[in-house]
């Protein structure tokens, strides 16, 4: 749906229609703003980010054969913006992620057999924005080493396609994948861990 | 898939490709065979698949500032310049 809505908005201001530019411009000015926010973490360079893709965007929009591309190339000019932009990292230190970090420890045996895990079935998966559960997840992925967290936002918090992601951020579409996976289980990790410290403290 | 933690390994490596509808129908029928029979790779799939939920979800805590004037002459210009070129 989402999707739709950006072809449609890329489309009206490849046309010149009235309202197509202050509509275009908040949606994707936001849209960016968020992601090289999570992505650089400063809100200044994060608003510099947005207006530098929308700039570029607007110079080369005539070259964009294909609105439905429209997102994938303002979120690659996004991204090269936020590598520009990198001040020392605030975030994580670069490293690589392994699956064995995240295997649960199975205990028991046969039917008894069980793992280590929080009680996921009450976790609300709407309304986010103002809870705690939202901070950690925020929390998460900002600690996630870069070359993962920008497959992660990508995929799971701008919901582009793997192949979208793997044009935007120059990866092969197993590289993608693999990254992806392996970030979210990370955050899954660490969401488990505050759901368990939360359950022990008001059960 | 059998039950034995081996197996386990095999599908938690590949429980994001499951959840994306990425695998060929062979993996993914052997997944949910295993699955079936084995409570804590499914437990711990629901888990990944909130996390997934959430993200979805996961917005900024914070919005842009309001666009300057002088920020949204620049982006307009380049706008108008765009379509120019493009009509001429
Ligand atoms: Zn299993």
């Amino acid at each position: 749906m989402e999707q739709q809505r950006e072809k449609e908005l890329a489309v009206a201001l490849l046309a010149g229609e009235p309202g197509a530019f202050d509509r275009f411009v908040e949606y994707f000015r936001s849209k960016v703003f968020g992601y090289s926010w999570l992505m650089c973490g400063h809100r200044e360079d994060a608003e510099e980010v947005a207006q530098e893709a929308l700039l570029k965007a607007f110079e080369n929009f005539d070259q964009i054969r294909d609105p439905e591309r429209v997102r994938a190339w303002i979120f690659r000019v996004a991204k090269n913006a936020c590598l520009m932009k990198r001040r020392k990292s605030v975030f994580a230190p670069e490293r690589e992620l392994s699956l064995e970090e995240f295997l649960p420890i199975a205990e028991g045996e046969g039917e008894h057999r069980h793992i280590e895990i929080a009680d996921w079935s009450k976790v609300p998966d709407k309304e986010l924005l103002n809870s705690e559960l939202g901070d950690r997840l925020r929390q998460a992925i900002a600690e996630l080493p870069e070359s993962y967290r920008s497959v992660l936002l990508l995929r799971d918090v701008e919901e582009l396609s793997t192949e979208e992601t793997a044009q935007v951020l120059d990866l092969t579409i197993d590289v993608v994948k693999t990254r992806l996976h392996r970030a979210r289980l990370a955050v899954r990790q660490k969401l488990d861990a505050y759901l368990r410290r939360e359950h022990a403290t008001h059960p | 898939m059998p039950h034995t933690p081996e197996n386990c390994k095999e599908v938690f490596a590949m429980l994001s490709q499951y959840l994306d509808l990425e695998l060929p129908s062979d993996d993914c029928q052997a997944i949910e065979e295993h699955l079936a029979g084995c409570a804590p790779c499914m437990e711990f799939l629901e888990s990944l698949k909130k996390t997934v939920k959430l993200c979805h979800e996961c917005q900024p805590s914070t919005v842009p500032a309001p666009l300057t004037p002088e920020a949204r002459r620049e982006l307009e210009g380049a706008w108008k310049k765009m379509l120019e070129r493009r009509g001429g």
